[in-house]
């Protein structure tokens, strides 16, 4: 395990060009610029639609320094599998292969592929980039859409299910690391990519992404907002190393802490989460604290 | 690197800055640094860059004093509410409307 | 070296004998068998090959896309559903100009499901940009491979081989093994002019304006029309190159003849029958019996269908007084593909000269209902007589 990386110790070498066609404030601008600095220059990257497509630049012009295929939507994984193939007969393997899909493109329409090259092996990392919904095309649910958020397509009643807990679906394929991030923790994100590409297989990254017009906040707190997310314990930020689970950065602090800041904050900071009720927010808080109350008994 | 006869015949991109154009045209307000309060100018050595890493652009340099570049910065505030020591101001674009016009 | 084998080991050898670096692979009925055999070999160790074993045909093509711009030659093979689940990986394909050969056993389509013979499969896939060439034997399958893999890196455009289910991938004949260094002559390893790599990055097939844009050196750059331009113009170039392949093929191997077509009993002939693949040979029995009956009548096989070679085509079919189309699939709501595009053919180089033909269009063993050559021989026969109606005929039908 290498030792906290901190921001003096970050590498300088950039591997994305400004003026892209990100929004402004864009909380994937913030993780993949630091994940592109722990991947290093011998990466090859695949993208689906998404977000990132846009923010990597139309053609003929790439904002990224690094080598990427744009691929369909529902085959990221099956494309990295073939980068991966290729690059063993050219006997490159030293090359990175990453992905970096959004979530609809893994949790909805990309699960399949993602599944079948965890259960191949491929050696891959594999990030979902998550701003809980298809932003791309203006904010519509996806299957990581959290319970109760208005978005273009559940307008007035917000969604009605559940957040589909796509890192436990990846854990299930005893991937040899899985974790989840966020972009709010940008050291946190670099030193566990960092710790895990010696490691065989595929490796599945969640990152928590705050996105201003889905989630409907001024561009200046998203940092704030994504550290909301966690410091109320509702996104966890923790790492699974074959089977075993450990939380990370802040979310660690938060079990020395014992102390949550209340999730009424994180939710009444987004305009998504205006017709979440009083009484629905404290039956969250209440899951909430039974999650913790469930991790501090596994640590005594 | 050359531009082949194949690549002529595919969506091929090499890489360049501003994809978006000049994005610092999206701002309405923008960062302004106050070196009295900003911690590695006081200290005149390597601290802080709190701006540096939480910059979604890439605009803000790793430098004494950090500087904006003006050209792509789309002033969305982030290294203004994360700054430790209230540093850096979000400022009215108006504001330097002289110097926008003599940019046009 | 004369080998006894079935169709889809055809295919196999003369994909081992091509050297793909990577293989990705999914059973479908029936297909599955080519699939298998190319799993013997990479276990065995006779072919050197990465064997990716994928959990569904769109990722099947994803792995051929992904590995093709990383450099590798690469293969699949499909049928029926099978292609149509990779349909958008296959616009794909042809879109980023990549040279991927994929053999398409031809089945019909669901729904309902049926496993059986008939080409509505790849005939579905003619306007997308892929090469696609048929095989009326065993011979012309593991001779077509190897022609394929030639002629997609010379002109960058990916490439069908196409063959009957059941009646060439399950049934056995002899043909000609090529020698792997004859082989290795005739097709070199795969240099493509571009594969991602880190020393030299780009960002591939990205969001392509309309119109056209200024590029990171200040030199304007194409707009998506003229990407797609230049996979026409590709495509039609392959016409050309498909007659250097097949010369180039003969001049190894020793053995070829016309690209494009195969004719049998034409040169004399008032009336031909023209189809695609297997059912040639079939109607060559139909075409013996009614010479014996003193009809001039002879069958003209169509090997490249896309790129349709309209102009020898057209040359060939000129001045005939019937050309009678027998086909296993059709454009629903028109009439059968191949019909259309022989009109189309016709009429462009023969409209006003008075030497353009009827056209009779028959519709065959579709869901792989029996082509009884009796039946055959009874519609050639009854079209030799008089145009039978301007819509297509379905011979067979059991209403």
């Amino acid at each position: 395990m290498q030792s906290k990386t901190n921001i003096l110790s970050l590498p300088v070498e950039e591997f994305v060009h400004p003026g892209t066609r990100a929004c402004s404030g864009c909380g994937l601008a913030i993780a993949y610029r630091v994940g592109l600095k722990a991947l290093g220059k011998d990466t090859i990257l695949i993208v689906p639609p998404s977000c990132l497509t846009v923010l990597q630049g139309l053609f003929p012009v790439a904002s990224t320094k690094l080598p990427c295929l744009n691929v369909t939507f529902a085959s990221t994984a099956a494309a990295a599998t073939g980068i991966i193939a290729s690059l063993k007969t050219q006997s490159k393997e030293h090359i990175t292969v990453a992905a970096w899909a959004g979530d609809g493109g893994t949790a909805d329409i990309g699960l399949q592929a993602l599944s079948g090259a965890a259960e191949r092996g491929d050696n891959f990392i594999y990030f979902c980039y998550d701003n809980e919904g298809y932003m791309n095309t203006g904010a519509q649910r996806s299957g990581t859409t959290p319970i109760g958020a208005l978005t273009a397509n559940t307008p007035f009643k917000g969604k009605l299910q559940q957040k589909k807990d796509v890192p436990a679906i990846m854990a299930a394929h005893n991937l040899s690391y899985v974790a989840a991030c966020s972009a709010a923790y940008p050291l946190d994100l670099y030193d566990k990519i960092k710790n895990c590409l010696h490691l065989p297989g595929t490796k599945y990254f969640h990152i928590h992404i705050p996105c201003p017009p889905g989630w409907g906040y001024d561009t200046r707190y998203g940092i704030k907002i994504g550290r909301l997310a966690v410091e109320s314990g509702y996104y966890d930020l923790y790492e699974i190393v074959e089977g075993r689970i450990r939380l990370t950065a802040a979310s660690e602090k938060l079990m020395e802490k014992r102390k949550l800041v209340p999730v009424r904050e994180y939710f009444r900071a987004q305009s998504r989460f205006r017709i979440l009720s009083d009484e629905q927010i404290a039956d969250i808080q209440k899951q909430i604290d039974k999650k913790w109350e469930g991790y501090y008994k596994q640590v005594e | 690197m050359g531009t082949g006869n194949y690549r002529r015949k595919t969506s091929h991109s090499e890489h360049g800055p501003g994809d978006g154009g000049r994005t610092g045209s999206w701002r309405v307000e923008r960062p302004v640094i106050d070196q009295a309060l900003c911690i590695p100018c006081r200290r005149n050595k390597e601290a802080c860059f709190i701006c540096w890493l939480y910059c979604p652009e890439i605009v803000i340099s790793r430098t004494i004093p950090p500087v904006v570049d003006l050209e792509y910065c789309k002033g969305c505030g982030i290294c203004a509410e994360e700054c430790p020591t209230k540093a850096i101001k979000m400022v009215d674009e108006a504001q330097f409307a002289h110097e926008n016009k003599k940019k046009e | 070296m004369q080998i006894i084998e079935n169709g889809n080991t055809a295919a196999a050898l003369g994909v081992r004998l091509c050297r793909p670096q990577v293989i990705a692979a999914y059973p479908i009925t029936p297909q599955t068998p080519v699939t298998e055999r190319l799993s013997e070999f990479v276990e065995e160790g006779t072919l050197k090959a990465e064997y990716i074993p994928v959990e569904s045909e769109h990722s099947a093509m994803a792995v051929c896309i992904a590995a093709s711009s990383a450099g590798s030659r690469v293969f699949t093979a499909t049928s029926a559903n099978g292609l149509l689940y990779m349909h958008e990986q296959i616009q794909w394909a042809a879109g980023a100009r990549l040279p991927i050969v994929m053999c398409v056993v031809n089945r019909a389509v669901g729904a309902p499901w049926n496993i059986w013979n008939d080409q509505q499969d790849s005939i579905s896939q003619r306007d997308i940009g892929w090469i696609q060439i048929y095989c009326a034997d065993h011979q012309q399958i593991i001779d077509t491979v190897i022609k394929a893999y030639w002629l997609a890196e010379k002109v960058s455009v990916p490439i069908m081989v196409c063959y009957d289910g059941y009646i060439l991938s399950h049934t056995f004949m002899p043909f000609d093994l090529p020698q792997q260094k004859q082989v290795d002559t005739f097709l070199p390893p795969f240099r493509p002019e571009y594969a991602l790599n880190p020393d030299e990055p780009a960002n591939l097939n990205t969001v392509t304006l309309p119109d056209v844009r200024v590029d990171v050196r200040g030199e304007l750059a194409h707009g998506y029309m003229e990407i797609r331009y230049l996979l026409q113009k590709d495509t039609r170039l392959a016409l050309q190159e498909a007659a250097q392949a097949e010369k180039r093929f003969t001049e190894i191997f020793g053995r070829g003849g016309d690209p494009y077509i195969e004719p049998y009993l034409c040169d004399d002939a008032e009336y031909v029958a023209v189809g695609l693949g297997s059912i040639t040979y079939q109607l060559r029995v139909c075409v013996d019996a009614l010479r014996k009956e003193g009809i001039k009548v002879g069958v003209m096989g169509v090997r490249y269908y896309r790129p349709f070679p309209d102009k020898v085509i057209a040359e060939a079919l000129k001045n005939k007084k019937a050309v009678i189309v027998f086909e296993k699939a059709l454009s629903y709501g028109y009439e059968g593909a191949l019909a259309s595009d022989l009109k189309s053919a016709l009429y462009e180089y023969l409209a006003g000269t008075g030497a353009l033909p009827v056209i009779q269009n028959y519709i065959v063993g579709i869901g792989g209902r029996e082509i009884h050559t009796a039946d055959l021989t009874k519609a050639l026969k009854a079209a030799t007589r008089s145009k039978v109606s301007p819509e297509p005929v379905w011979i067979g039908l059991k209403l």
